[in-house]
């Protein structure tokens, strides 16, 4: 799926909820509960993103031309989001990843559902998501 | 049965009236800041319609209405305490100033190399870091009341770690994470006894418990005005007369003087030493009817209204750990003698996680280290969730975060 129609995809996943916060939380951490489990040896300090309060590991695989990627967090509801985006970025092109918009964010009412101190820590994982695209397309 | 009408003291605090993601607002951080009834709020809204001058020295009629306000604050902090007299309470803009000052003036002062400060594991960041900072200036050595499991502190140790090298004991009244309600009068007599002086941290007991400046022997307290139902901004600094009178002014600048040359400045007396500049007089006029709401309630009708709150949650607590099985909900914090704050995790969760769910029910409760990291690792958590209670608070909103709380736990 494009990246369109998997933003596409959970902005109606999450329109279900319409203005139950509760509910939306409580999807989102459902969401990271099912992200594949991320080996341990891949969560070190040097995967670690910065400039999130809560504990949140990125680890970049590259294959056939595409990067793929493993998350985890400490927190549940961070470990929801970092799902998001991982279900967006992986299995994309670094060339891809660069040019995606996510409009997502405004269409579920992100920051109402998590505040600006995790909207902070949202925007810095997908700093890292690009960084780890952009280092490759500089190779 | 409370002895106070709880929904007409609901009556005069509008912002409870509200809903906050389409939940009634359930207020419950009140450790961080309480609301403000409608006669703070409008004596703010009185004083900059029609009484605004800078106070004292003022020859015109609005700067002598605006010192006459100020100065009655004073005096109702006097009688709030208990204090011998009114020039003994300082305003400042908080408990945070009002240690930082002690810590400058009488530290600087009187604090040398070798001279003991003591304080506790309970206290806020705010009690911790003046006196280091002062006792590494001074060459001063900084010791530390351990705490008991439950959040009490370890008297026994308390007393080990007194001697004739403590000239002070910096020590919070009521916890401001835990709600543990210190044993204030062993700790003052004991100090006393090897020639200490005593600060107290009343930024919670402020709001919760009775206090007797004289009755208790208390050198210094600290007290926080928005922590006690009135305005951000304002802080009193009590001490015994004494003791200001004998330490150097804490800034320099106008009001602090008696006279100025270029050679040589004099200082004024207390209170006024203390205050450099034009105050927050807006808000420590309308303060004066914050202090006036809870002598109107009356702290015993305060506190036994708080208690039943604090009693109804921990045991809805305990009722839900037993009906959900392998306690999920850990309290932190059960010390017997305690204000209305409750500390708790929920295992496996994320304190802000949670704060966030309840959030999203309209439940507002602090969580992380409430500004006592060597408390949490004490615990070895990285922080708590903190339901915190006021006299405006319901047992139907107890039940609200209890409910709230059940289905956490059971996701």
């Amino acid at each position: 799926m494009t990246s369109i129609e998997l933003q596409d995809e959970i902005i109606e996943d999450f329109s279900l909820f319409e203005d139950d916060l509760e509910s939306k939380l409580f999807y989102l951490m459902d969401l990271g509960k099912k992200l594949p489990e991320m080996p341990i040896e891949h969560k070190s300090e040097d995967y670690i993103v910065k400039g999130c309060q809560s504990k949140v590991w990125l680890f970049p695989v590259y294959e056939d031309d595409k990067l793929y990627f493993e998350a985890d967090s400490n927190t549940e509801i961070t470990k929801g989001l970092v799902s998001l985006l991982v279900k967006i970025y992986s299995g994309k092109t670094p060339q891809e990843i660069l040019n995606t918009e996510l409009y997502f964010i405004e269409k579920i009412g992100m920051s109402r559902m998590i505040g600006s101190q995790r909207s902070n820590g949202f925007t810095s994982m997908i700093k890292q998501m690009k960084m780890y695209a952009f280092a490759l397309i500089k190779q | 049965m409370s002895a106070i009408n709880i929904q007409s003291i609901r009556s005069l605090f509008p912002i409870l009236h509200q809903e906050v993601n389409k939940h009634p607002l359930v207020y419950l951080d009140n450790a961080a800041t309480t609301q403000k009834p409608l006669a703070v709020i409008e004596a703010l809204q009185n004083y900059y319609k029609t009484d605004n001058a800078n106070i004292h020295r003022g020859a015109h009629t609005l700067a002598d209405r605006a010192t006459g306000m100020f100065e009655d604050t004073r005096k109702a902090v006097q009688q709030f305490i208990n204090a011998a007299e009114a020039a003994e309470c300082i305003f400042t803009k908080g408990v945070t100033e009002s240690i930082n000052l002690v810590a400058q003036t009488w530290g600087r002062k009187n604090l040398q190399a070798g001279d003991e400060v003591i304080i506790s594991y309970l206290e806020h960041h705010s009690n911790i870091v003046p006196w280091q900072m002062i006792c590494a200036e001074k060459g001063a050595i900084l010791k530390v009341i351990p705490v008991l499991a439950n959040g009490t502190l370890d008297m026994a140790a308390y007393h080990q770690l007194l001697s004739d090298r403590t000239k002070l004991v910096a020590c919070v009244w009521a916890s401001n994470a835990l709600g543990t309600i210190n044993p204030v009068e062993e700790i003052i007599t004991a100090a006393h006894a090897h020639k200490a002086i005593v600060l107290l941290d009343g930024a919670q007991a402020g709001s919760h418990l009775e206090v007797d400046v004289q009755a208790l022997d208390i050198d210094f307290l600290t007290l926080s005005g928005h922590k006690l139902y009135g305005p951000t901004g304002v802080g009193v600094l009590y001490g015994k007369r004494a003791l200001l009178d004998e330490m150097p002014p804490y800034q320099g600048g106008g009001e602090m003087i008696k006279e100025v040359s270029f050679e040589q400045t004099t200082y004024n007396e207390i209170p006024f030493k203390f205050e450099a500049g034009t105050p927050n007089i807006a808000d420590v006029i309308a303060f004066k009817f914050a202090i006036e709401f809870v002598n109107n309630l009356g702290k015993k009708n305060i506190i036994a209204h708080e208690n039943l709150l604090l009693q109804t949650f921990v045991l809805g607590v305990q009722k839900l750990n037993d009906e959900i099985g392998s306690s999920p909900i850990v309290l932190y914090g059960t010390a017997p003698d305690k204000v209305a704050v409750q500390s708790f995790i929920i295992k496996g969760k994320h304190p802000f996680d949670i704060g966030l769910m309840l959030d999203a029910r309209g439940i507002a409760v602090r969580t992380g280290h409430h500004c006592t990291q060597p408390l949490m690792h004490f615990y070895q958590i990285e922080g708590t969730v903190r339901a915190s209670f006021a006299v405006y608070n319901t047992l139907e909103e107890v039940a609200v975060l209890l409910e709230a709380l059940r289905k956490i736990c059971i996701k």
